[in-house]
């Protein structure tokens, strides 16, 4: 029946996000959104748009990941809950981790399955299907364990989803780099796949262990 | 270890109408209550908020069954020394130290359930679904269950809002709802920041009632109020000397 407070967690955000007004979605939508407007915008030259593909997904995956990323912490600090994450015995900075994790399934992970699907629209060949869902499903815990830094900045701040989007749009370039370079090399004779994506998964691996301690540490001094 | 199994035993004849039962013959364990002796000492504590002092030098000692009430006008920083109370803000100058014998750890969070403005709950999920986690965030490893969710929010009086997400609850409803909290988890220091705020006549002795027990099992209280608590209690006056 008493369940560890880190599943406890876990299973709240899930809920949280899933339940109305929760915006666990809106994530998803907004990926559609841009991925459905870009042939109408470029036109149907179909070579343009498969070479381009891989990008649109990545620029597409980047905003829509940042988009609900400034509730992550300012829910919390509106009705109290940080408060008391911040007093319980229990490591901020694992509390900051599982809130990034269950952030990620509810709204990176559906991102990284629908990718394929949406390339479709794109013109994407075949090959390239696996290596843009690869290159998003090592690169969006990234970017939103990237996200959690801003958010954790202008949590007392009322409207900080742009201040959270300017303060982490520079970090995450080099993640739509190699990202990028590595889902195109599906379909590009000259660059190797490998190179890129263990730059990024090297990338995601330092993110995931300095991201909660900073995210803990602006939390920490936010609420004082 | 020992004192946990106990804390257990007695902790869930709260707010039924039996006093605590004596524990094991131990006259020392009596007298203390399942917390064990436990102290809460300020020595010299100054306080501020964005470079303004407004507590300064507040010297006290906290023990078992003891209660503070924090007065004053609005704006004169009793949330805010309540804030460093439950170690959300450190405090400028001084020290404030929490110990207890039942535990090691010194920092004032595991001790203290931290009652805000708000409630900490989420609108989304129902009064049961919040009270579940806090008390998984809060309670003590281990299967130490005193209240569950459901007897906790039938303690305070409105077992019948426990599916309702709280998002359709009154505010006096969703005060219950954060006050159950206290009941979740057993910790010897309450702090309370208006603590009668929206509750109704009965809720507002339910809750005279719930510090009442927890001052007799040895607990100690700081209430920041305008209101009367009900209770015996040392009464700390801020802003007082601005007035002067």
């Amino acid at each position: 029946m008493s369940r560890s407070p880190l599943a406890a967690l876990f299973l709240r955000e899930i809920r949280v996000a899933r339940r109305i007004g929760g915006g666990g979605m809106m994530g998803v939508v907004f990926f559609l959104i841009l991925v459905t407007i870009t042939p109408f915008a470029i036109g149907p030259d179909l070579n343009l748009l498969s070479r381009i593909g891989p990008a649109i997904l990545w620029i597409a995956a980047l905003l829509s990941t940042l988009l609900g990323l400034d509730r992550l912490f300012q829910a919390d600090h509106e009705d109290g809950s940080l408060d008391l994450m911040l007093a319980c015995e229990t490591p901020l900075e694992l509390i900051v981790l599982v809130k990034c994790l269950a952030h990620w399934t509810v709204t990176g992970l559906p991102l990284v399955i629908a990718a394929p699907l949406f390339g479709l629209m794109l013109a994407l060949e075949p090959d390239a299907f696996w290596a843009v869902a690869a290159s998003l499903a090592v690169g969006t815990p990234a970017l939103t364990l990237l996200g959690a830094i801003g958010a954790a900045l202008t949590v007392t701040l009322r409207r900080g989803g742009l201040l959270t989007a300017i303060l982490v749009l520079p970090l995450t370039i080099p993640l739509l780099i190699f990202g990028v370079s590595a889902a195109a090399a599906a379909t590009s004779a000259t660059t190797p796949f490998l190179t890129p994506f263990l730059i990024l998964c090297a990338l995601t691996l330092g993110a995931l262990a300095a991201a909660p301690f900073a995210v803990a540490a602006a939390l920490r001094h936010m609420s004082e | 270890m020992r004192k946990r199994s106990e804390t257990q035993g007695t902790r869930t004849d709260l707010l039924k109408d039996t006093a605590p039962e004596p524990q094991n013959g131990s006259q020392i364990l009596h007298q203390q209550g399942p917390f064990g002796p436990f102290q809460a000492v300020s020595e010299s504590l100054s306080v501020g908020r964005g470079g303004r002092v407004l507590v300064e030098s507040l010297s006290l000692t906290l023990e078992n069954g003891r209660a503070l009430v924090v007065a004053g006008p609005n704006g004169a920083g009793k949330s805010t020394l309540l804030r460093a109370f439950a170690g959300l803000l450190p405090p400028s100058r001084g020290v404030w130290r929490v110990a207890s014998g039942a535990t090691d750890a010194q920092e004032p969070g595991a001790f203290a359930h931290y009652l805000g403005h708000t409630d900490a709950s989420k609108p989304a999920l129902t009064a049961r679904e919040n009270l579940e986690f806090w008390r998984a965030m809060l309670g003590l490893p281990g299967p130490v269950a005193l209240h569950t969710p459901d007897s906790a929010l039938a303690a305070l009086g409105a077992p019948q809002i426990v599916d309702l997400p709280v998002a359709y609850l009154s505010a006096g409803q969703r005060r219950r709802v954060g006050l159950a909290r206290l009941l979740l988890a057993p910790r010897p220091l309450w702090i309370l920041d208006e603590p009668l705020t929206a509750l109704d006549t009965a809720g507002q002795a339910i809750l005279n009632r719930m510090m009442r027990e927890h001052l007799a099992l040895g607990g100690v209280v700081i209430a920041a109020t305008h209101a009367q608590l009900g209770v015996d209690a040392l009464q700390l006056t801020l802003g007082a000397r601005d007035a002067a």
